[in-house]
């Protein structure tokens, strides 16, 4: 359970942040009979989500079910034909585009960066928010890049073309762009894809630590099933467009989800190290 | 935490910048070297000008031009250099600016230094819409800006809608409008063939781009243009540098792609329009400023302001190579332009074939 609030302003934090995955309580941005789709394909299925303030929630689910999708559409990238998410219980498409990047941040699968651009200055893009045409740099917005620097250790990097990095440099760097938003709300889109393991696991504990001590909600998506067991204190699965489970790791994962969500036979162990569910896989069902 | 306190110390907003403040509700951030590299280009035109401006088929010593614009000097010496050479040289430096930009904030939507409207055939559009106006229409020079205003905007609207597959991507971008251009090139020839051999003429030496007709006339209507789109343009341009970083990246960063696609797509091709009405199609302008003005500013992504002033030092000084050269023989700025140019594009796809290969 996250301690304190962080820096939010008029943050909706309220007491019963500890209610995980039961909703009511607490749930700053939630998405109300959400219909998504492109052209005449319906992705998302009159789908009903509450992310609850504080917590670290991962989505899991099968390729192509609608876990991307979802989260475009709670960033307010992809307008729902049906449905809405709501901000602060207002509709997220009333705010302006700005506001919204104020509260909400999102780490998209693929970001390009452009030609020689450096550490700092792609971490100083994530101030736009804040910013203002005749107002471009404040102490504030140098404090938030200093401190993103230093969270995702790429502060010794600063004056470095981002192309020359490394994958997990890089992905460290775009995290950095993402913090130095300083956003309450972080979604991210599988955040440790292209990344060995180590480096995985080095992210994800970052992004642990920051829910954590800073008390920033995240959303991830997440393709593993143990990592995701691991880090979440709440976990969503979808399916074909439409939420199956969701509550704590250890109540969600059971072999009979595992089947039904992804057709794989598997059995659920306890994590020697951490005591949250591990699925051995076993066989696709046919 | 000493870690911290180095990177504070280092100027702000990222390497090599300066944050100019006034007081605690303002503050710019500037791009060191790139402001350097601006400052020397407006020292190079303005030398440039005082330089321009003495020569032609009439020489005028410099204390006669100074005579002149202190209001003295024969009526002779004033028209020439009033009425001629002046409006001559500031009709270039603003075609070359605004060329820069446009090629500039094009490269920048597409992600691609070759997507520049002089390539994509959205200048070969402004000169057709001129065209269609002035010989199948007979207009005038304000129904002639129009006219290439319309064409340039048809011409982009042709080019986005045949490279639409879910959202434009910059590559495809390119070819198309390549081959839209050539479509238009063939429109224009036949243009130019069927209309009266007087008429031809003029429309062939105007096609080819010159400032040999410029006059207050034609620096006004630009200038009102340029002054006009260039709000729009400091307004947009950091959104613009930010979709730079792909759409989704923007979005989240509060950033409306398809708002600061319109504006600017309609900004540029005005610019466009502006001067080909103005003065002809000239090429390569803003195909090879804003890369110039990147290498030498050493700049993330494209930069406008240092890619205007790059464009108008080119554009004067091809004008004056372009009068010099051959002398008394008057040749069209446009065709300096493209064989400068030609030779940075023919670098420039070996370079872009090797990054691919």
């Amino acid at each position: 359970m996250s301690g304190d609030a962080g820096p939010i302003e008029g943050a909706g934090m309220t007491e019963g942040t500890s209610k995980r995955g039961a909703g009511e309580a607490g749930a700053r941005l939630t998405g109300r009979g959400l219909r998504v789709g492109y052209h005449d394909r319906t992705i998302l299925h009159e789908l009903d989500i509450d992310i609850p303030d504080g917590s670290f929630t991962v989505i899991v689910g099968p390729n192509a079910c609608g876990k991307s999708t979802l989260l475009r559409s709670l960033a307010r990238l992809l307008p729902p034909s049906a449905g809405s998410v709501l901000l602060d219980g207002k509709a997220i498409a009333s705010y302006s585009a700005k506001e919204v990047a104020r509260v909400v941040g999102l780490l998209p699968q693929t970001s390009i960066a452009p030609d020689g651009i450096t550490v700092v200055d792609l971490v100083s893009r994530g101030r736009f928010p804040h910013q203002k045409l005749l107002r471009q740099w404040s102490e504030v917005d140098e404090q938030a890049v200093t401190r993103a620097m230093a969270a995702t250790g790429v502060d010794d990097l600063a004056a470095r073309p981002v192309d020359e990095l490394s994958g997990g440099q890089r992905q460290r760097v775009w995290v950095a762009m993402a913090l130095a938003q300083q956003t309450p709300l972080l979604l991210l889109d599988e955040p440790t894809t292209f990344l060995d393991i180590a480096h995985q696991v080095e992210l994800l504990d970052l992004f642990a630590r920051l829910n954590r001590t800073a008390g920033r909600t995240l959303v991830a998506v997440l393709h593993d099933l143990n990592q995701a067991s691991r880090y979440a204190d709440n976990l969503i699965a979808m399916k074909d467009g439409r939420v199956v489970a969701e509550g704590r790791p250890v109540d969600v994962v059971t072999a009979e989800l595992v089947e039904h969500v992804f057709g794989l036979r598997a059995r659920i162990i306890e994590d020697p190290e951490t005591g949250t569910p591990l699925v051995i896989p076993l066989a696709p069902v046919s | 935490m000493s870690r911290a306190a180095a990177v504070a110390a280092r100027p702000a907003g990222g390497a090599g910048r300066r944050v100019i403040r006034a007081g605690d509700r303002m503050s710019l951030v500037v791009h060191r070297r790139g402001a350097i590299v601006v400052l020397a280009l407006v020292v190079f035109t303005l030398a440039l000008a005082s330089v321009a401006i003495t020569l032609g088929e009439y020489p005028v010593p410099v204390a006669q031009i100074l005579d002149t614009f202190a209001g003295g000097g024969s009526d002779g010496v004033r028209r020439i250099v009033l009425e001629g050479r002046l409006p001559r040289i500031v009709l270039a430096v603003i075609a070359g600016a605004a060329l820069a930009l446009s090629g500039a904030v094009f490269q920048s939507m597409t992600r691609n230094p070759l997507g520049s409207p002089d390539i994509i055939g959205f200048n070969t559009g402004a000169y057709t819409g001129a065209l269609v106006v002035v010989l199948l229409l007979g207009g005038n020079y304000v129904a002639q800006s129009v006219g290439a205003l319309v064409g340039g905007l048809v011409a982009a609207v042709l080019v986005y809608l045949l490279a639409w597959t879910k959202g434009v991507q910059g590559f495809r971008l390119i070819v198309v409008g390549i081959a839209v251009g050539a479509i238009l090139h063939s429109v224009n020839a036949w243009l130019i063939i069927r209309a009266r051999l007087e008429e031809a003429l003029a429309a062939a030496t105007w096609g080819a781009g010159s400032f040999n007709e410029a006059g207050w006339e034609k620096v006004v209507p630009v200038g009102i243009a340029v002054l006009i789109v260039v709000p729009l343009l400091v307004l947009f341009a950091r959104p613009l540098a930010l979709l730079e970083m792909g759409d989704e990246t923007a979005q989240s960063l509060g950033v409306r792609p398809e708002l600061t696609r319109g504006v600017l797509l309609l900004a540029g091709v005005a610019l466009v329009a502006a001067i080909t009405a103005a003065a002809g199609p000239i090429a390569f302008v803003a195909l090879a400023a804003p890369q110039l003005a990147r290498r030498l500013a050493r700049s993330p992504g494209v930069a406008l302001l240092p890619s205007a002033a790059m464009g108008a030092a080119l554009m004067l000084a091809s004008d004056v190579v372009a009068q010099r050269l051959l002398a008394p023989t008057q040749l069209p700025v446009g065709i300096v332009t493209v064989c400068i140019g030609g030779l940075y594009l023919v670098g420039l796809l070996i370079a872009q074939t090797r990054r691919q290969g």
